[in-house]
């Protein structure tokens, strides 16, 4: 079944709270060298059938209307070989 | 005066928000996030919560509640609309509002009493107060931080549709900017919670209640 995965991160802009208690984190941790890291959501998509352009097309408007919200995060959208 | 008040799956406030209601001297009338009917009310509240567990986004699912295709269309007809809290997360997802709601910059969910000062008297939602007032009511949030881009707030100082604006800010929003309406001024937004300052027993204090008492006067 072919997978589209949809990837969902703050704008650059936006402060991003979690990535930096996570950035946070990693020091205490014995991670050194980290300058920044920002959080963001995967989302993995099943589709039946083929995944063609009007597929992505689609995929593109969920994306856009519900996975994220435009005003502060970008988001975006590949195919990926599954393996069954 | 009918104030319909939505209930969505993990909303909190909705009682105390029908009851803010019934002491201004309103009627509050239920209605439920998957009901497409607003039971014939003349305003809407839309109260604070967890609703859907605040998943994806904070308002993100609630948005597209079948009450919500409603609500959309009465603001835009000019009924008044006022999202507390989790209510204005919703209304931000909804576009009925510019920006956004993202954690609070301290990473801390922070319940305080909060000063207020009134921006201003010119909503639906606020006309029983002076522009330049200063209020304190009840602030709980973990995602209460405004964001929007710089033209947008330019627009939006300029416009006056800054409502409230925070005197100390608690949790990082952009110019200090606690609510914001649309430019009709029917449709506000507010991170704090007026329905909790409606009672001196149990609040700290009743600079709450004008609100609710702004809507009544605006429908009367």
């Amino acid at each position: 079944m072919p997978r589209v995965v949809v990837d969902v991160m703050p704008k650059p802009e936006i402060l991003d709270p979690q990535g930096k208690a996570v950035h946070g984190a990693l020091p205490r941790l014995g991670f050194a060298d980290v300058v920044d890291v920002r959080q963001g959501k995967r989302f993995e998509i099943e589709l039946e059938g083929e995944v063609d352009e009007d597929r992505l097309a689609e995929v593109h408007r969920m994306a856009e209307t519900l996975l994220s919200n435009p005003v502060i995060e970008n988001f975006t959208v590949h195919v990926e070989e599954t393996v069954s | 005066m009918k104030v319909g008040v939505v209930t969505f799956p993990g909303t909190l406030d909705d009682v105390d928000a029908a009851r803010a209601v019934r002491l201004a001297g309103g009627e509050a009338v239920s209605l439920w996030h998957g009901d497409a009917d607003l039971r014939g009310v003349d305003a809407v509240v839309l109260p604070g919560g967890f609703s859907y567990g605040d998943y994806l986004r904070c308002g993100a699912i609630s948005r597209f509640a079948p009450v919500m295709e409603k609500v959309v269309e009465g603001a835009g007809a000019g009924m008044p609309v006022l999202g507390i809290c989790n209510g204005f997360q919703v209304l931000c997802e909804s576009h009925l509002l510019p920006g956004a709601l993202i954690r609070n910059a301290s990473r801390r969910f922070g319940c305080v009493d909060q000063r207020l000062r009134i921006e201003s008297a010119a909503t639906a939602w606020t006309s029983s107060y002076e522009t330049g007032q200063e209020v304190t009511i009840v602030l709980k949030n973990g995602e209460g931080c405004y964001v929007a881009d710089p033209a947008t707030l330019d627009r939006l100082e300029g416009e006056g549709q800054v409502v409230a604006r925070y005197v100390g800010n608690p949790n990082g929003s952009q110019r200090d900017i606690a609510g914001v309406a649309n430019e009709r001024g029917n449709v506000v937004g507010l991170m704090p919670h007026p329905e909790h300052a409606v009672e001196d027993l149990c609040g700290p204090g009743t600079d709450g209640l004008g609100f609710f008492t702004s809507v009544l006067s605006a429908l009367v």
